[in-house]
């Protein structure tokens, strides 16, 4: 595989698919039949390209891997891409979802297809992007870049307080990111380079790793979301149209675990050893609180919007337990978490297009009538619980195990979490789903069409499979997760030596 | 014919060009009356050319004049970045002069005899020097800003700017004498001499604050902004763009020079004012345009906060610093020219239209257009990857290598409340109901509103070599 740019084509097909499109004239509906055939047609065929990416990945090999290199602007900022084990899996998982994403909008998508299709597909180059990107100041434009067409699908595609919520998602995330701007300038200056493998070999010095710490936490946990600043979260996945749900919590939350692993831990190790206690805080009140506020909820998506930052503070509390079964769990969990949620919202998108409204009260005894559906929801729903045999489990018990080694207390009160979400999730089900058929609205509809088939699928067989063999997943991340803690655990050693002495 | 006085000369040929042409070009316009506008511009805007030609052919280092004018690689871009801005503005006026009755020759020719004091202005070496052509430029502009005589509100911006930019020319004045009182030269280099070798005097910290005053006034950076939004929304809308767009390229090249050249060696003393000026810029910035409803007022909050982001750049008393203040310049320079593109074709059947309300929809109606300007927005606001980051990048990076960490954090801070109003104008744009349609673009507008379009969305890929001709301009200074 030498000598082709693999994570390029993959990073900017996408983009080509986008052009494509721009050159379709928007009139009519076969025009629009065939901007949506250009764009699944592209994002399967990015999915194809970017398997050979995970065919031919070196499971043994710790460092970054397909590393492509150019200069690019002045100060050494280059254009460096490449992955490692910890992020090879994430583009395969943007890939992968993208193709669902357009399936699910086929028909419930019926005004501007033409910008929307252009807005995922450029969304699509900007995700990966952000997975590859192996120079600091390139993470960042990919990172900030997205902000631009998801603020576009929100308040154009969406709800009916799409406005608030495209406003308050963009600045919430912003506010954020500028900080870590300026942290990166900060190691710019400190380390002479923004090559991300160059700055993870680099030693900053201890007072200084407290504050750039605190500037990329502040990016990161908003993006990722923890409590307290998730409020944006829920706004935006109740307002945004379903595939743009998907997205947010398929990918976009994901770049918030993937930022504390690739930057945080390995670069300021000292002062993530420093917080922990403060994650771990804010870990487990987001793992309760929030379950609890997803009990009281009556709109769907509301439901599963909180459940996703109750399962993210897993992710969390996992990646700074800072040991190989946290992490590993960690990067278990937001893969898992990925398909789950996007499965549910995809879920909640089939009963809403037949419904046009949300309530959970809206809903009730839909297995009567949509038995597959059922099932489907069924399956989604136990592994948002973390039942074991699905994936969910796996994720969620190796972050428990791994808490359970550095702060049982921590272990204890998240483990209370996984009842809570049995609780808000099985409730949930059992409203919409189960009970008798007794609204007249809901006698008439059908169970899932082929297209939708075609959706929920492949995600009820990969969750299963991954519940079940969960093998793939850790024998691509192990190496690499393996060399982080190691580098980690070294530093912090270093440090309390200096300290002792 | 000294040989000095010929080496003068050749080194300052391009403002001759344009001093003599915009002569004759005013006996062309008397001669030929009200119907040589279009003549006249287009002959304004191929002397424009054509002193940016013979820069690039010609133009050498050197001192000229005594030492009264220099020519270097710092005052070669920004006089290019001027003349664009100059020359661009008077393309982009030929057709609101036809639609609106706008037609008077003196346009093109004032906007040339401003454009004259601007270049003597970046190319000034001596306070003198920097007083005149200050004021050639400013004389120019006041006019201008008032052309439209029949307009209440038009000579009521040139009425307004004339007051304030005559108090701001005496407060400069005052600081020049002062400057010269207690350093007994005019000359930039003889004042950084003597500013090395004594110590500092408390009527010397006087003359650079009323010198700074003065200058800060011409790049309308707060406490010094009053007259922006009126003159911005009262004047014709040509001239607003070129006030936004040449004026703040000759005023920033002229403080970079002031305080990095004269005032080289009391860097603590103007980096404090520098420092506050610039927070009071950007936050003035943001926070005022957000209750704006008319677009060309919004637009001179925008560029009072955007002054306020090129002096981050300026305050870190570097030369990274002032690699960042020219990108950042030439970046805003693009920008504004497509916003007032944008602007100039805001137009219905019954003529043009400047309120943010009557964009609603657009991306529905004119979707190229709306298109090109939500890219525009946001690279104002500062996404990257889009041109307005990188601007920002720069001089927030010389602003944290000089370990200003406040001013870094408040600009941030400052840029996502900015980031607001440029995304209402998107939402407008985007998710509203459509009000109706705007005329079609005239070519020239669509030419410009494209180019800048084009450059802000694909400066990713030429960033590099501008920023190495930006780097080249900087080492002027060190």
């Amino acid at each position: 595989m030498s000598g082709v740019p693999i994570l390029s084509l993959v990073t900017f097909l996408p983009l080509v698919g986008a052009l494509l499109i721009l050159l379709i004239r928007d009139d009519g509906d076969a025009a629009r039949r065939n901007i949506r055939n250009v764009a699944l047609l592209t994002t399967v065929f990015t999915f194809a390209v970017s398997l050979l990416i995970w065919i031919y990945f070196d499971n043994a090999e710790a460092g970054f891997q397909f590393v492509e290199k150019a200069a690019w602007l002045d100060s050494g900022i280059s254009y460096h891409m490449g992955v490692d084990g910890i992020s090879m899996l994430f583009v395969i998982l943007t890939t992968f979802l993208m193709p669902l994403c357009i399936l699910a909008s086929w028909e419930s998508v019926e005004k501007r297809v033409k910008e929307y299709m252009i807005a995922f597909l450029i969304l699509e180059t900007l995700m990966i992007g952000v997975f590859c990107a192996l120079d600091i100041v390139l993470f960042y434009v990919f990172f900030e870049a997205g902000l631009i067409p998801m603020f576009i699908i929100i308040g154009v595609w969406g709800g009916k307080r799409r406005v608030y919520a495209s406003f308050k998602f963009f600045l919430f995330t912003l506010l954020g990111s500028v900080l870590m701007l300026l942290a990166i300038m900060a190691m710019f200056w400190q380390a002479g380079t923004t090559d991300i493998p160059t700055l993870l070999a680099h030693d900053f010095p201890a007072n200084m790793q407290t504050w750039l710490w605190l500037a990329f936490f502040a990016s990161f946990a908003v993006k990722m979301p923890m409590w307290p600043v998730h409020t944006w979260l829920p706004d935006a996945h109740v307002e945004a149209p379903t595939a743009g749900s998907v997205i947010l919590a398929g990918i976009l939350l994901k770049m918030g675990g993937y930022g504390f692993l690739r930057f945080s831990l390995p670069m300021f190790p000292l002062a993530s050893e420093f917080f922990a206690p403060l994650v771990f805080a804010m870990s487990v009140i987001a793992i309760v609180y929030t379950s609890l506020v997803a009990l009281m909820q009556e709109d769907i998506k509301k439901l599963i919007a909180y459940s996703s930052v109750a399962h993210m503070g897993y992710v969390t509390m996992g990646i700074f337990a800072m040991n190989e079964a946290g992490v590993q769990g960690a990067i278990f969990q937001m893969l898992s978490h990925g398909l789950v949620s996007g499965a549910l919202f995809l879920c909640v998108g089939v009963v809403y297009d037949r419904m046009h409204t949300r309530e959970i009260a809206a809903y009730g005894g839909l297995v009567n009538n949509m038995p597959k559906y059922a099932v489907a929801f069924l399956i989604f729903t136990m592994a948002n619980v973390g039942l074991p045999g699905t994936s969910g489990f796996v994720g969620e018990f190796l972050t428990l195990f791994g808490i359970f080694q550095v702060n049982t207390w921590v272990a204890l009160i998240a483990a209370s979490g996984v009842i809570l979400s049995a609780a808000y999730a099985l409730w949930l089900y059992r409203r919409v789903v189960f009970g008798a058929l007794t609204k007249e609205s809901l006698k008439g509809l059908f169970d899932l069409s082929g297209r939708e088939k075609v959706v929920l699928y492949p995600l009820v067989i990969l969750v299963i499979f991954y519940g079940v063999y969960p093998a793939p997943v850790f024998d691509a991340t192990t190496a690499s997760v393996k060399a982080l803690i190691n580098n980690v655990t070294v530093s912090i050693d270093a440090a309390q030596t200096a300290a002792a002495n | 014919m000294t040989p000095e006085l010929l080496s003068s000369l050749s080194l300052s040929m391009p403002e001759l060009i344009i001093a003599v042409g915009a002569l004759a070009l005013l006996m062309i316009g008397v001669f030929s009356g009200e119907r040589a506008n279009s003549t006249v511009t287009g002959l304004a805007v191929a002397l424009l050319v054509a002193a940016g030609a013979w820069m690039l052919v010609f133009g050498h280092d050197g001192a000229g004049y005594g030492t009264a004018f220099v020519s270097d690689p710092f005052a070669r871009f920004m006089k290019f970045l001027t003349l664009l801005g100059a020359a661009v503005t008077l393309i982009m006026s030929v057709g609101f002069a036809k639609a609106e009755k706008f037609d008077k020759f003196e346009f093109p020719v004032l906007v040339l005899l401003a454009t004259l004091g601007m270049l003597l202005m970046i190319s000034a070496n001596d306070m003198l020097a920097l007083y005149l052509g200050l004021e050639l430029q400013s004389l120019a502009l006041y006019v201008i800003a008032a052309i439209n005589r029949d307009n209440v509100r038009s000579t009521e911006a040139g009425l307004k700017y004339f007051v304030l930019g005559a108090l701001s020319s005496g407060m400069l004045l005052y600081g020049i004498s002062l400057v010269y009182g207690y350093t007994g030269h005019t000359s930039f280099d003889a004042i950084a001499t003597a500013l090395a070798g004594g110590e500092r005097q408390l009527g010397l910290v006087f003359g650079l604050v009323f010198v700074l005053a003065g200058l800060c006034f011409k790049i309308s950076a707060v406490p010094f902004h009053m007259w922006t939004p009126d003159v911005y929304e009262g004047a014709p809308t040509p001239v607003t763009a070129f006030f936004a767009a040449a004026p703040k390229m000759a005023a920033m090249a002229l403080i970079v020079r002031v305080t990095m050249g004269a005032f080289e060696p009391i860097g603590t003393d103007w980096q404090q004012i520098i420092v506050f000026v610039s927070i009071a810029s950007m936050a003035l910035g943001a926070f005022a345009a957000i209750g704006q409803k008319n677009i060309k007022r919004l637009m001179a909050y925008s560029s009072i906060g955007h002054m306020g982001y090129a002096l981050v750049g300026l305050a870190a008393n570097s030369e990274a610093g002032v690699r960042g203040v020219v990108i950042y310049m030439l970046i805003y320079l693009v920008m504004t020219l497509g916003t007032f593109a944008f602007i100039l074709a805001m137009r219905r059947k019954d003529g043009n239209v400047e309120q943010i309300s009557d964009l609603a929809g657009l991306s529905s109606t004119n979707p190229v257009m709306a298109t090109i300007l939500t890219i525009l927005m946001f690279s104002l606001a500062g996404i990257p990857p889009l041109a307005g980051f990188w601007g920002k990048w720069y001089v927030f990076l010389a602003a944290i290598n000089a370990n200003l960490y406040a001013l870094a954090i408040i600009g941030v801070l400052a840029s996502v409340v900015g980031a607001f109003y440029y995304l209402r104008i998107i939402k407008i744009m985007w998710f509203d109901e459509p009000v109706g349609g705007f005329q079609p673009m005239a070519g020239e507008l669509r030419l410009v509103l494209g180019l800048s379009g084009a450059f802000v969305l694909f400066y990713v890929l030429i960033g590099g070599p501008i920023g190495q001709m930006a780097e080249a301009a900087a080492k002027t200074f060190f």
